[in-house]
Order: C-alpha cells, then sequence, then structure tokens
C-alpha cells in the first residue's frame, strides 16, 4: 500500500522533469542536396494540395449536393491545417446518412494523386504492427496433460509506439483458439527523475526469466513442468498491475538493478483475489557481468506473494496466501565476429512455493514445493540450432508428488522472420485423477513466422 | 490474524525496496565532457574528430561484428544512462537492439525525438531507397535505404557538420572548438580523398560481388560496379541454386573479386572464388574491424590498400 502511495506521489514529479525538456532546435542542414530534397518534398506536397483543393472547388461547382459516396479526401472541410500538414484518410466506415451535405464526392483525379503522399505520410503515425503465428502439433503419448493434434496456438498481434516524449507503449494481443487475450498491454515511462522506470498496465511479471518471455520467444515449444505446476501456467504471473525499476548501484563490472510490483492479485491458478484488498506483489534482484567480450553471466533472485483460491469456502478466504521464491542463473556464450553462426546458452531457474489451503480434515497447511528446469542449447551454424531441458516439480498444492521431464529440441530458421522446431519430450507425470504416474512420450512441432514490423530481438 | 502479521510483514519488506530504490541517487554527471554514445565505432570515430578532448566518446557495436545482430547486453545500459547524447546509425539498422536499450536507460536525454538522440542518417545521401511495394520476399530490407552508408567519405564529412552543430549546440561555449575541429577534419578528409580517389582510379568500373549490401556507397565513390551478392537476399544464407547462378554470372561478366564483410563465413566465397579463379578479400565495413583500423581515415587507407591487392592479383 505505501509503495502505491509512493508511485502515485512520483506522477508529478515525472511532468515536472518533462517539462524542463527543452524543446529540440530546428534541424540545421548540412549541405545544398538535403536542403533541396526537403524543399522538393514540401513543393510535392503543396501542389498535391492544390490540386486536391481545386478538384473540391470543381466538384463542389458542378454537384453543389452530396453523391452519398464515401470521402476519401476532404480538405475543405478541414477546420484547422497545420502548415505543412497533410490530409488524413477519413475514417473508411462513415456512413451515407452521416456525410454533410456540403462534404463533396472525391473526384477520381485527388485520388490517383495522392496515393502517396497522403496516405503513407498518415500512416508514419501508425504504431508498429507486426503478428507472429503459432501452429503447434503434437503427436505420441500423453495422458496426463494430452495437447491438440494440430492447433494455431496463438496469433500475437503486436503495436509498439512512442506515446509522446515521455513515455511509450507496448501492446500485444493473442489471438488463442478458445479467444482473445491481453497478453500485455502497458505504458512505460523513460523519464522519470532518479532513474527510476514505471511501467503500468498489463504485463508479465517480473519473477524469474521464463516468466517473463513470450510464447514464440522461448528456446522450447512448451513451457517447462515447473512453470505449469508452480507459476501459474503457460500465462504465468501475468496481471494488471505498477511495475517500477531501477538500477541499483554495484561494484564495478556488474550491472545490478531491482524490480517491484504491485498487481491486481489475480493470475490463473495461482493467485486469486477475493477482495480488492488482496493484491499480489512481485520483487526481483537482477545481476550481470561481462566476463568477456562474448560471455556473460545473468542471475536474479525473485519474490512473489499473493492471495491464492483454496480457501473459497473458508471462513476468511484472504488468508490463504502463496509465496513463491525463485533463482535464476544464465551462462550465455556468442563470439562477436561469428554472433550469427555460433552460440551457447546455459540457464537453469530454481522455484520453491509455499502455498496456504486446507488440508484433506479440512486443517490449515502450508505446502512447500520445489521446482526447477535446465536448459542448454548451442548454435551449430546460422540455420540450425540444438538444445535440450530437463524439467522436475513437485505440485503446488501435494509436494509429495512429483513430475520429471527431459526434452530434446532441434530449431531451423529458413530467416530472421520464420522458424521450424521440432521438440522431443519424454515425462514421468502425475495423473490427477488417477494419482498415479504415467509416462508421456510426445513429439512436438512449431512453425513460427512473423509478419509486419522487425521486433527487438529478445537477450 | 496469521494473514495480518503477513501483511504487515510484507508492508515492511515492500517499503524497504521502495527506500533502497529512493536511497540510491545517481552518480553526478562527470562535469565538463560531454559523454557521447554511439551506436557504431565509425560514428564514434567521427564524433572523436570533432569532438576532440571535449566529449568521451563510446561505441556499442564493436567494428569486427555485425551491426543488424548486437546484444542488447545490460552492462551497456550502464554507459548509456549517463550519456548526454546517443548517435545512431538509423534506417533501421539498430531495429533489432537498440529501442530495449534505450527505453531501459532510464536517460530522458536521448529517448527518440529527445535533444540527445542523433540520427546520422538525416544527414547522409542514402541510396537504394525501395521504391513501390517492399515485401520481405527480397528478404531483410530496409524500407527507408541502405543504412551502410557511412562508407563514402563525402557521407562521412556530412555527418561530422551534422556532429560538429549539435556539439555546439549543447555546449555553446566550445562552438569555435568544434568549429575548427570541423574544418580541420574537412581539409584532412578532402586531402586524403584525392589520394584515395588517385589509387582507385585505375580500376574505376571494375565489376565486383560482395556478401551483403554493405558496399553500395563505397562503391559509388570509388567507381565501382557491384554486380552481384553471395546473399540471395539479403539476410538470407546463401543457398546452392544462387551460388551457382553467380558463378555463371561472374564467369561471364569476368568478375573476380568478392568482398566480404569481416562477420561472413568465408566458406561459400572461397568456393565461388575457386570455381572461378577469383579472389576473396575482407574488407572492414567499420572502424575498428581490425586492430590497425583506429580512425576513419584508416578505415579507407586499410579497405583500399586490400581491394587494390586484390585487384592486382586477379588479373
Amino acid at each position: 500500500m505505501k509503495g502505491l502511495l509512493l508511485l502515485f506521489a512520483l506522477a508529478p514529479l515525472a511532468s515536472l522533469r518533462a517539462q524542463q525538456a527543452p524543446a529540440a532546435a530546428p534541424a540545421t542542414l548540412p549541405n545544398q542536396d538535403s536542403r533541396i530534397r526537403i524543399l522538393e518534398e514540401q513543393v510535392r506536397t503543396l501542389s498535391e494540395q492544390v490540386s486536391l483543393l481545386r478538384a473540391e472547388m470543381q466538384s463542389l461547382r458542378e454537384t453543389g449536393a452530396p453523391a452519398s459516396s464515401q470521402p476519401s479526401h476532404v480538405l475543405l472541410a478541414a477546420t484547422h491545417m497545420e502548415p505543412g500538414s497533410l490530409p488524413v484518410s477519413a475514417p473508411v466506415s462513415v456512413s451515407a446518412e452521416t456525410v454533410s451535405p456540403l462534404e463533396p464526392q472525391p473526384p477520381q483525379v485527388a485520388q490517383t494523386q495522392t496515393y502517396g503522399g497522403a496516405s503513407s505520410n498518415a500512416k508514419l503515425l501508425n504504431p508498429d504492427i507486426s503478428l507472429i503465428g503459432d501452429f503447434i502439433g503434437t503427436a505420441g503419448h500423453n495422458n496426463v496433460a494430452p495437447g491438440k493434434s494440430l492447433e494455431m496456438h496463438e496469433s500475437e498481434v503486436g503495436m509498439q509506439a512512442i506515446i509522446d516524449p515521455y513515455a511509450r507503449a507496448d501492446a500485444f494481443l493473442s489471438f488463442g483458439e478458445s479467444g482473445v487475450n491481453v497478453e500485455e498491454a502497458y505504458v512505460t515511462f523513460t523519464s522519470l527523475p532518479a532513474g527510476l522506470l514505471l511501467k503500468v498496465g498489463k504485463m508479465r511479471a517480473e519473477f524469474g526469466k521464463v516468466n517473463t518471455i513470450h510464447n514464440h520467444a522461448l528456446q522450447y515449444i512448451d513451457r517447462p513442468l515447473a512453470t505449469n505446476n508452480l507459476v501459474g501456467g503457460e500465462d504465468g504471473i501475468d496481471d494488471a498491475g505498477i511495475s517500477l525499476t531501477r538500477f541499483l548501484p554495484a561494484p564495478k563490472g556488474w550491472f545490478a538493478e531491482g524490480t517491484a510490483q504491485v498487481f491486481r492479485g489475480d493470475s490463473d491458478g495461482l493467485f486469486h483475489a477475493a477482495r480488492r484488498e488482496d493484491l499480489s506483489v512481485v520483487g526481483h534482484l537482477r545481476a550481470y557481468r561481462d566476463l568477456s567480450e562474448s560471455t556473460n553471466l545473468d542471475l536474479g533472485v525473485s519474490y512473489a506473494r499473493g492471495h491464492n483460491d483454496s480457501g473459497a469456502l473458508a471462513s476468511d478466504p484472504s488468508a490463504f496466501l502463496t509465496s513463491l521464491y525463485g533463482a535464476d542463473a544464465t551462462l550465455r556464450w556468442k563470439p562477436l565476429r561469428r554472433a550469427i553462426y555460433n552460440s551457447f546458452l546455459f540457464r537453469t531457474e530454481f522455484f520453491w512455493s509455499a502455498r496456504d489451503q486446507l488440508s484433506a480434515l479440512n486443517a490449515f497447511q502450508t505446502q512447500h514445493a520445489f521446482g526447477m528446469y535446465t536448459h542448454a542449447e548451442y548454435r551449430l551454424n546460422r540455420r540450425w540450432t540444438v538444445g535440450g531441458r530437463f524439467d522436475r516439480s513437485g505440485h503446488a498444492d501435494n509436494a509429495a508428488l512429483t513430475d520429471t521431464g527431459f526434452s530434446g529440441i532441434l530449431t531451423y530458421w529458413p530467416s530472421e522472420f520464420s522458424q521450424i522446431r521440432g521438440q522431443y519430450r519424454y515425462g514421468h507425470l502425475l495423473d490427477p485423477a488417477t494419482l498415479r504416474y504415467d509416462n508421456a512420450n510426445e513429439f512436438l512441432f512449431q512453425f513460427l513466422f512473423v509478419m509486419g514490423a522487425h521486433g527487438a530481438h529478445p537477450f | 490474524m496469521l494473514a495480518r502479521k503477513l501483511h504487515a510483514r510484507f508492508a515492511a519488506v515492500f517499503t524497504a525496496f521502495m527506500v533502497l530504490f529512493f536511497s540510491c541517487v545517481a552518480p553526478a554527471d562527470a562535469a565538463g565532457k560531454l559523454q557521447v554514445m554511439t551506436a557504431t565505432t565509425d560514428l564514434a570515430a567521427l564524433a572523436q574528430e570533432i569532438g576532440g578532448d571535449k566529449v568521451d566518446v563510446e561505441s556499442v557495436a564493436r567494428g569486427y561484428q555485425d551491426p543488424h545482430f548486437v546484444e542488447a547486453k545490460p552492462s551497456f545500459l550502464l554507459k548509456l544512462r549517463h550519456a548526454d547524447l546517443l548517435i545512431v546509425v538509423g534506417l533501421e539498422l539498430e531495429i533489432g537492439w537498440l529501442p530495449p536499450l534505450i527505453t531501459q536507460s532510464t536517460n530522458p536525454k536521448i529517448q527518440v525525438g529527445a535533444p540527445g538522440y542523433f540520427d546520422a542518417s538525416r544527414f547522409a545521401k542514402i541510396l537504394e531507397i525501395p521504391t513501390g511495394a517492399v515485401t520481405r520476399a527480397e528478404g531483410d530490407v530496409h524500407p527507408q535505404g541502405n543504412p551502410h552508408y557511412w562508407l563514402d567519405p563525402e557521407n562521412g564529412l556530412r555527418i561530422a557538420k551534422g556532429i560538429a552543430d549539435k556539439f555546439s549546440e549543447m555546449r555553446p561555449a566550445d562552438a569555435s572548438y568544434f568549429a575548427q575541429r570541423y574544418s580541420e577534419f574537412e581539409q584532412k578528409i578532402k586531402q586524403a580523398d584525392q589520394q584515395w580517389q588517385a589509387q582507385m582510379k585505375p580500376y574505376a568500373g571494375r565489376k565486383i560481388v560482395t556478401y551483403h549490401r554493405s558496399w553500395p556507397n563505397f562503391a559509388e565513390h570509388f567507381g565501382l560496379n557491384v554486380v552481384g551478392y553471395v546473399e540471395p537476399r539479403p539476410g538470407i544464407p546463401p543457398s546452392p541454386q544462387h551460388t551457382v547462378e553467380l558463378i555463371g554470372q561472374m564467369k561471364r561478366d569476368n568478375v573476380k573479386v568478392i568482398v566480404v564483410e569481416p562477420y561472413f563465413d568465408l566458406k561459400t566465397p572461397n568456393s565461388i572464388a575457386r570455381e572461378t579463379g577469383g579472389t576473396v578479400v575482407v574488407l572492414m565495413p567499420s572502424v575498428g574491424g581490425e586492430k590497425e583500423i583506429t580512425d576513419y581515415f584508416k578505415l579507407f587507407d586499410y579497405d583500399i590498400a586490400k581491394l587494390k591487392q586484390a585487384f592486382d592479383t586477379s588479373k
């Protein structure tokens, strides 16, 4: 609660700081060439506008009445024109009834002449839009958690833009087979005082490594067993809230960062907020060091705490808490000269879960479960990567029962914008229905494709 | 009861966290010197020419690294957070790694559009700007034009002018210093360019093949003719079919020199050279690609010497 108050106290500070930033000075051009280019651009823009205006005048004179079609470019109707600004396309959804009688039908001439300038300049202010398709197929034997044979697992639409000089926003909408999910949508304030980075919205919590990674950016097709058993399943801790990150003082050569997050307290199967005050919190500390130019070490500890739903029938439902502790370590090797051909990554994460619940005898108890995974991958050449993962995890509600598994992964990249992956997965899994262990042997394959804006490579 | 106790404990922990956040104040910026970060070493070299001892300059990427694929390591954040000025190549060259670094740097001065964000492509002559529809069927195309524009000394001079104006704007007291260093640089590079042009003159109009489309500005300035690429499309690794076609084309056109950037595999270029009786030459697209290339002048010295050698051995 106190943290929240502090956060809000920060907001006015941010705007103060923002106002101090001087306006960008007019760009001085170094040479005639670019000045001429800009002048040419302006002349072209002006001539386009003149021809638009002329055409509109003419059609006004000729028709005087609306021709019931949807106007695409209307200059005269614009209330105010910024000098040098271009007409923006009117929304196409305007119906015939709502078109005012004064708005003329755009003549053919204007349309053919504005195809370049107007429309593409308006587009410049659109966010960077991308779509990542994620198709997964599964074959083999798994009685405990059978996947679908063929599945358009998700189509993730990403929209990213700089909002104003002080903030940027990122939104990722995931269209799955059963509906749409706002995977993340948050604004990031980049100009706060004291080196603070504030994110507000719905986001993947900064709990360990794998919880922060989107499905398509994982180094494997499925998520580790520990994620499914202890950290909220595929979506993990993904909730609406506020996040504050700051660099921390560190010894020379080290990079340290701390993150504190407050969420509503609703994360699939993990946290459940019965009351408004049942917030969940996540804290993360990260330490990073370059061991050499090509090798680096990334360490982290995480903490999360929230209310769970196991006390739904109890007298005080909010008395049941889940605390999660995490530790992660990543070693990366990527020689700079050969960066696009060879690299190596080794990552281990540990999770500890302490979950309050009612025992079979209706007594209050806390289950302490442990889970981990270890993953290593090596890039053989520009197109091929091999990897392996070992999984082990208890169940959050019954720590005595432990699932084990391992996977072999092979990935092929036709280009930077598509990816084909195969994964063999073995699991020694507990069937919750029968409380018996069952062996699963499966082959998964995945096709990923990226449309639109070039996203940043995950690190 | 238990919940209340836990709640109190949690509140204490969280408050401690917040106090920690606010108590550590960032160290004051190094007084005096302008802190400049650049995306690539070439821009760092140009900034150093103009800034002299009034600036501290450092590049994120190394000279022998593919500038498309730099990793967004957190260690770069330590440098970016104190920068007064960030100079980028632009044209989406750094789109895969720079945006998250800028955001996470929490440095308001270098955010996109802030006075400390300097896009060098705005000052340079840009080639290969696609007209008409752009699709990725053409590979990893740059919709705003070819970003390897610094490999033309004239562009170097244009960018240097832009940097000099920016430095003067940020440090008005040193404006005359920067102006003087710029005019010295102008003189030096014009002189050097005359020599380079003279060295390259015998090879004017020569046809070459390059691995990636890194050399259009270089080729245009020095009168070379790039007729083919080892990559079938930008960013797509060589394919057997394309390699066969390229070998045929090189034999028909009598192309003998294959230019490769230091971060690409030499296997395919070498086998093309064997088939065509040509020479593979590794040219450095950036300052720092080799130890001896310590500034912008030595970059051209090195590349031109290597290129001459390659032309002479493959008669």
